[in-house]
């Protein structure tokens, strides 16, 4: 039998760690509810944090390597904080088959980033997906949380400049507003 | 719960929805959400209320009706009506059309005889577009949880495997291994823990089968793990699902929840013996875990890693139990092989393929979206039939079915009959159900790197065939593509895909090197042009640019 589970203290007295704390308790502090642990502080936080990782690791009295080494495996964790606004665009068969390069480059041209970056100022990441199942709607970028199908050159550097704000394009700014 | 509530529920249900004279139908699954669907319902509610024929009309959040393409679908009067590309401003021609037969705008209206819907025999997709997936009174008014309930109550687990063996259904996942074997060897391993796992973790570009059978019949796939695990003698199940379909994840825990409270799931099912409960775990964006052992390791809350089989799962797979795991398509097919019968399953289909299989029809394609045909219509009936051919006029270069697993199948294997072996006999594979279709602008040396470099990034890098094998294949197509191969590369290239294919320790890596494989086959001209003359035919790749550059 493993020993009862220790009480370790959150890294910091944020409110969000209750969460997350929830979260373990529901499964028991089993060592198998890492990955679903980790869902949860990369949902409460937006990102995984060295902190949120050792706090996880000593719950679940689970060794730091591991959830360090889970951590980095999936995709879908990120231990970067995300720009304010996100683009993730889908580069699944139907949407690269449609044109999703061609907007990956629309990006980088528009906001100089390149996949998986964030500009300067924090205010855009660009992210790709793997395959969003919206096939239907090829080329699709999610935009903030909202899918958009069918998406152009032109309509993805008009968000993509919205996003930046009045100092990079502020024309295209007025316009959209 | 017993039958009679059962029965008195679906009775009550259809009683209810028999008090209106017409029910309109909004297809909100992901598709159409995404193109405002929600707004489109609210609007069609308010102008009903507006009107004040609510008692009359009913306005219902339904799954996907198939042609993705052409969302937010809107369907009434038992889908002779059926509008496309609606706005929230159309909601009052809509109504006018249903209650007051005034056509609607020619532009919305989508002639419900098309071939694409009249083409197609739905079992697994049979609710789809028809019930309310967040309401478990719809599914048990279309004869919901009856199979479950026959099972628990009349037969006996080898009765049910049976059933199912006779049905002749394969795995849905891709492999297509025969179910009732599969079931039969969980049901004969010893133990007295077992598991039942859905494998929702559909990581194929291209392919949204599994998710759109999730969120449009969640109840359905939960049935027929729950008759899965009455046969094999479990009493807990897990759907591994992708985080990346919130909406799927989201209404299975809430049919989970409605089944939970009425006693379809827990303790003592049907006043019975039988205990089965149910848990949603995600994953976490990794291709690899669609492999039945990463996905395992993955659910035990580590890295989705494979290991070697045997022991097969079905001997020892999660937590050392006998484990089943089968794809939802697979499980969601089962309620019906119950209802029905093993026989009538079995006669639909081909000699060694039975059944019907759902594909997810994209890519250069008129009518993009979900259809489900008998096995053995020929990959031409659904491309130009079904799926209305080629936009602009365009000419078909190839189909790519299976994914990353895949292959291209050229125009010359066109009229092959989409079965197992006919599709592994050109070197493709049925996969989970993926088509997507090229015409003359897509350039095949460049399909196989994009696959290729999703193979490389999502090689989980346990085993070096598939590691280092994969990433050599993609520089080797890299340069292909950029006009800098040499002509031995192509030589060096067949004997990688060999070796990787022979070497490698789970399915990702055996079956990377397939897309390389039937476009070296089929398209070696491709190849050719860019290695000998430095030019893409399809205008894709520069490789003569680069080499330019490489001059300068």
């Amino acid at each position: 039998m493993l020993p009862a589970p220790k009480v370790v203290a959150p890294p910091s007295d944020d409110k969000r760690w209750k969460i997350v704390d929830g979260m373990m308790r529901r499964h028991g502090h089993e060592p198998y509810a890492l990955i679903e642990v980790l869902h949860t502080v990369q949902e409460t936080f937006g990102f995984l944090t060295d902190d949120g990782l050792k706090y996880v690791a000593a719950s679940l009295r689970v060794p730091f390597s591991k959830v360090y080494g889970v951590a980095t495996f999936y995709h879908f964790f990120t231990m970067k904080p995300p720009g304010k606004h996100t683009c993730v665009v889908c580069t699944g068969t139907a949407c690269y088959i449609k044109g999703a390069p061609s907007l990956l480059s629309a990006v980088q041209e528009a906001a100089g980033i390149k996949q998986g970056e964030t500009t300067e100022d924090g205010m855009l990441s660009l992210l790709t997906a793997r395959c969003l199942g919206s096939c239907g709607l090829a080329p699709a970028v999610v935009f903030d949380g909202q899918v958009a199908g069918k998406v152009n050159t032109e309509s993805i550097k008009m968000r993509v400049h919205g996003y930046l704000g009045s100092e990079s394009e502020s024309l295209v700014v007025e316009e959209h507003k | 719960m017993n039958q009679d509530d059962l029965a008195l529920i679906a009775a009550q249900t259809k009683q209810s929805d028999n008090r209106y004279d017409h029910v309109v139908k909004v297809c909100v699954a992901a598709g159409c959400l995404s193109a405002n669907a929600d707004q489109v319902k609210t609007q069609l509610e308010s102008e009903l209320k507006q009107r004040g024929l609510e008692t009359c009309c009913k306005v219902k959040g339904v799954g996907c009706m198939g042609l993705c393409a052409a969302g937010p679908l809107v369907s009434a009067d038992a889908n002779e009506k059926m509008f496309q590309s609606v706005t929230p401003g159309d909601a009052a021609a809509i109504i006018d059309d249903i209650v007051d037969n005034k056509p609607a705008p020619p532009a919305i209206v989508i002639d419900s005889k098309l071939d694409f819907f009249a083409g197609q025999k739905r079992v697994v997709l049979e609710n789809s577009g028809e019930i309310d997936p967040e309401r478990i009174e719809d599914y048990i008014a279309n004869d919901g949880y009856e199979a479950l309930f026959h099972v628990i109550t009349k037969l006996k687990p080898l009765g049910v495997i049976e059933q199912v063996t006779k049905s002749g259904l394969r795995g849905r996942g891709g492999a297509g291994f025969p179910t009732g074997l599969k079931w039969t060897t969980v049901a004969k391993a010893g133990g007295h823990r077992k598991f039942v796992i859905c494998n929702a973790d559909e990581g194929d570009p291209g392919a949204f089968m599994d998710r759109s059978v999730l969120e449009s019949d969640p109840h359905r796939v939960l049935e027929g793990m729950a008759i899965g695990a009455y046969a094999v003698g479990a009493s807990k199940g897990f759907i591994y699902c992708r985080a990346e379909y919130p909406l799927a994840i989201k209404r299975l825990r809430i049919a989970i929840r409605q089944a939970e409270s009425n006693g379809l799931l827990g303790m003592n099912i049907g006043d019975t013996h039988f205990d089965f409960r149910v848990e949603v775990r995600l994953g976490a964006g990794a291709f690899v875990c669609g492999e039945e052992t990463a996905l395992i390791a993955s659910i035990d809350g580590g890295r989705g890693t494979p290991r070697p089989r045997p022991p097969f799962p079905a001997q020892q797979g999660l937590w050392n139990a006998p484990t089943l795991i089968n794809n939802v398509e697979t499980f969601a097919n089962i309620p019906p092989i119950i209802r029905r019968g093993g026989e009538w399953f079995a006669s639909i289909g081909t000699e060694k393929s039975k059944g019907t299989k759902v594909f997810a029809l994209a890519g250069r394609v008129n009518n993009t979206g979900l259809i489900e045909v008998p096995m053995g219509m020929s990959l031409r009936e659904i491309i130009f039939k079904l799926g209305g051919g080629i936009p602009e006029g365009r000419k078909f270069k190839a189909v790519q079915s299976g994914g990353p697993s895949g292959g291209c199948v050229p125009e010359q294997y066109l009229d092959i009959p989409v079965d197992y072996d006919s599709l592994a006999s050109v070197g493709s594979i049925m996969g989970s159900g993926g088509l997507i279709v090229m015409d003359e602008s897509s350039c095949m040396v460049d399909v196989a790197r994009f696959f290729m470099d999703f193979c490389m990034s999502e090689s989980c890098g346990k085993c070096v065939p598939c590691r280092v094998g994969t990433t050599q294949m993609h520089n080797i197509l890299e340069r292909i593509t950029e006009g800098k191969a040499e002509p031995q590369d192509l030589e060096l290239l067949k004997r990688l895909t060999g070796m990787v294919k022979a070497a490698s320790l789970c399915g990702l890596g055996q079956t990377a090197p397939n897309p390389t494989l039937t476009t070296l086959r089929y398209f070696m001209d491709e190849y050719r042009a860019h290695i000998d003359e430095g030019r893409c035919p399809a205008g894709v790749c520069h490789p003569a640019k680069a080499e330019a550059e490489v001059n300068a």
